[in-house]
């Protein structure tokens, strides 16, 4: 099955795979535990995220996938429980420290849920929605990110004649593609993606992975998922956790068919057998 | 068909139950419309005869059986002659009944129904000649027609020229521009005097069935029909004119005849001043305990309370608003603005502002547990969506979590409305009135006078029937204005769940 991977397309575009310990870093966390209301969720972990890659987290559920792409944008801050040890650096910056708005943050930081979540307004409005945050934009210029927005998450050729239609009239799969699309509008430098294609049809699936491939030229991306062979797709890298702990971090090639630690070798073989 | 025979009786009972209710509320319908629509239908007038060969002239109505035989209730009419206008009559005493056309029902402005005849027609006191009845029937309308022409030309002086001029004078400092004004008024209440004196010229001479005579200015004359004489489209007409005027006008005879108008206005008015206030507070309350506060111990106690206070009985809520909003922050007022006008207070007694801030203060608990439900059921990641976009939370409040839960808040409003229209007991309490012709909203400035005594609906049914003299004339005016009452209330309502279809169709249904 992971013959799948290793088309020769993939090869020729894993070339650039190289060890992570070499690879420009993005995101980097240093020794972040976290706990919900006392209960560790995340302990002691550390992994650089390198530039413009697909970098994907993968592990049993409850493992703490979604907590941990979720402290990567500071969507803990408004849960009083959560407490935090440790640090995240974007650029080379600490996210937590107090010089950093937590809005430009997560302006930078995107992120896109497990279920597609629209605003009730119209599609234009979706994409157009974190541009109006940022304040006064000339309606030429607003028009122009929209298509662009809505062309790089590969929806502009089914929308284009019905932007003014109510997001919520879209179908699953065009609903997750908008959401990136709004996403994306802002021009963020890293795309977190929480199983971004769990609820959708595998046409649809299909669509979502090859935006993920096409948009690493252009962001770092970091995708969670269940569904071991999309990991091997379209991930570069894979990060292996289990029980809140970095178990295993590889490039995705090497992880898949050469993992280091038994442990990782049960969970990948047990769960694609 | 889903109903299975497998499942025994549970779904028809259910089904059942659901057809009963159906089927009661529809019975309460008809029954309303039916006893209260039929009052204006002009129904025939009957001159009977007795075994002891007395005559009058008369409605028939219901009819009871007692121990000496059937009785029947006839409204004769009349009444400054028999001193009551309805007649219980035992039908086998009945020796004789006609229909004869020329029979007139005369609404009059005193004394209640004319059933008789036209006898004659006076002009300055003197009798017209006139050689037949049609004639006679034919002249009398064409005066009524003068006469009315006559009334609008006097009212619609008294609008343009007298209204404007008497406002203007309370205005006007300098001594010139007060004497102009007062000069056009003294010319514009001549020419009114000079109509009202056209208006005064002709009488009728009526005749009661048992020789009783009375002549009756025109102008004393609100209706006048000829029901045995009427074809069914004349009586439809009639019905119409009968149905618009019971809408359209005033309440009179201690509130046994007339219409229902200023009830209907205080009440629409109460209801959306009621609505105005309350959705503010109810949609920010709820913003507050579901979005803002922290969840903690008190936030939950708070949150059980205002459910609690939805059980409160409304006269509660009537004596609470007559202690605070009437005495204590109405006094208040009046001691610091209306001082000039003491003892008579302004704001220190029931009125239209304090009766919808009762009811406002009742419906809150249904906004607020309706809004919350509503903002409960929106899903955390559609505000994380926001958030993660950069928004701050405000910003998510009011541009993804309030308009999703605008269809929520909605029915919280159709259930205030629901509630509120139907209430009178706390009405009672701060600002009801038995009869207050004028509406609280009129051309004078400040337009709308919320410190005024208000009609309800739900108030005339009571006063109409528990405190009128004359109880089976109020019996038709209780359902008809009844009927009115569920009309208003489901008008009210349907509006507001029109919007929220129209608010649901923009966006389509809440992803779940
Ligand atoms: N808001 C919360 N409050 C308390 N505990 C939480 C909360 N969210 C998650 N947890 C707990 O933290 C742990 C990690 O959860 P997380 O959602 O990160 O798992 P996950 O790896 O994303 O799982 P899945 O694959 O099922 O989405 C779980 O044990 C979960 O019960
Ligand atoms: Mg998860």
């Amino acid at each position: 099955m992971l013959a799948q991977s290793a088309t020769p397309a993939n090869i020729a575009e894993r070339e650039a795979v190289i060890d992570i310990a070499a690879a420009d870093s993005c995101l980097e966390i240093q020794a972040l535990s976290l706990a919900y209301a006392g209960t560790p969720a995340l302990k002691e972990l550390t992994l650089r995220v390198p530039r413009r890659r697909v970098t994907a987290f993968i592990g049993p559920s409850g493992c703490g996938k979604s907590t941990l792409l979720r402290a990567l944008n500071r969507l803990h801050d408004l849960n009083e429980t959560v407490s935090r040890r440790g640090e995240i650096r974007l650029e080379g910056q600490e996210i937590h420290a107090p010089e950093v708005a937590v809005a430009e943050l997560r302006r930078r930081v995107g992120m896109v849920f497990q279920t597609p979540n629209p605003f009730p307004m119209s599609i234009y409005e979706n994409v157009a929605f974190g541009l109006r945050l940022q304040g006064d934009m000339r309606k030429r210029q607003r028009d122009e990110v929209v298509e662009w927005a809505l062309r790089s998450a590969a929806l502009w050729d089914e929308v284009k004649a019905r932007l003014g239609d109510s997001a919520w009239s879209l179908s699953g799969g065009q609903q997750q593609r908008l959401v990136i699309a709004r996403t994306l509008a802002v021009k963020p430098e890293v795309l977190l993606l929480d199983e971004p294609a769990s609820a959708l049809d595998p046409i649809s699936t299909l669509k979502i992975e090859e935006l993920i491939r096409s948009l690493k030229s252009q962001l770092t991306l970091v995708l969670v998922t269940h569904n071991m062979q999309q990991a091997a797709r379209v991930s570069d890298y894979t990060a292996f956790l289990h029980d809140g702990e970095l178990v295993e971090y590889a490039p995705t090639d090497a992880l898949f068919t050469n993992p280091r630690l038994a442990r990782t070798e049960n969970y990948i073989t047990g769960r694609m057998a | 068909m889903r109903l299975s025979r497998g499942e025994g009786p549970w779904p028809w009972l259910a089904a059942g139950s659901v057809a009963l209710s159906l089927l009661l509320l529809a019975a309460l319908l008809t029954l309303l419309a039916g006893r209260g629509l039929a009052h204006f239908w002009p129904a025939e007038v009957v001159q009977v005869e007795l075994d002891d060969g007395s005559r009058f002239a008369a409605r028939p109505g219901r009819e009871e059986r007692s121990a000496e035989g059937v009785e029947r209730l006839y409204h004769t009419g009349n009444r400054e002659w028999l001193g009551t206008p309805w007649r219980w009559v035992e039908v086998a005493r009945i020796v004789e009944q006609q229909r004869p056309a020329e029979l007139v029902v005369i609404e009059r402005r005193r004394w209640g129904d004319f059933i008789g005849r036209v006898a004659g027609l006076e002009e300055d006191g003197e009798a017209l000649v006139l050689e037949d009845d049609a004639a006679q029937w034919a002249a009398l309308n064409a005066r009524l027609a003068r006469l009315e022409a006559l009334r609008a030309a006097r009212d619609a002086l008294r609008q343009d020229e007298v209204m404007p001029r008497v406002r203007e004078l309370g205005a006007a400092r300098d001594a010139a521009s007060r004497a102009r004004l007062e000069g056009e008024l003294a010319t514009a209440n001549a020419e009114i005097l000079a109509l009202q004196a056209q208006m005064a010229r002709d009488r009728v001479l009526l005749e009661s069935v048992d020789g009783e005579r009375l002549a009756l200015p025109l102008e004393d004359i609100l209706a006048i029909q000829r029901p045995n004489d009427m074809r069914l489209p004349a009586k439809l007409g009639a019905w119409g004119t009968g149905v618009w005027r019971f809408l359209s006008e005033g309440p009179r005879a201690a509130n046994t005849a007339g219409g229902v108008w200023p009830a209907i206005f205080g009440t629409v008015l109460l209801v959306l001043l009621m609505s105005a206030l309350v959705a503010p507070f109810g949609v920010l309350a709820a913003i507050y305990l579901n979005e803002i506060a922290h969840q903690g111990r008190l936030t939950r106690l708070v949150r059980i309370s205002v459910r609690n206070l939805a059980g409160v009985p409304s006269i509660v809520y009537g004596v609470f608003g007559l202690g605070v909003f009437v005495y204590g922050i109405g006094g208040s007022l009046d001691e610091w603005f209306f001082s000039d006008q003491l003892p008579s207070p302004t704001f220190g007694t029931g009125g239209l502002l304090w009766a919808s801030l009762t009811l406002a203060l009742l419906t809150l608990p249904v906004v607020i547990v309706a809004t919350e439900e509503g903002l409960a059921r929106i899903p955390d990641h559609q505000r994380e969506g926001a958030l993660a976009l950069g928004a701050t939370r405000l910003e998510t409040l009011r541009r993804v979590v309030v308009p999703m839960a605008l269809p929520a808040m909605l029915t919280g409003m159709i259930l205030a409305v629901a509630r509120a229209a139907g209430e009178v007991a706390p009405l009672m309490l701060v600002g009801v009135a038995k009869l207050a012709p004028q509406v609280p909203l009129d051309a004078e400035f400040p337009f709308l006078h919320l410190e005024r005594k208000f009609m309800h609906l739900g108030y005339h049914i009571f006063d109409v029937g528990f405190h009128s003299g004359d109880v089976e004339a109020a019996l038709p005016l209780v359902y008809a204005t009844a009927l009115l009452l569920v009309l208003v209330i489901l008008l009210l309502n349907l509006t507001a769940i029109l919007l929220r279809h129209h608010l649901k169709a923009r966006h389509g249904a809440l992803p779940r």
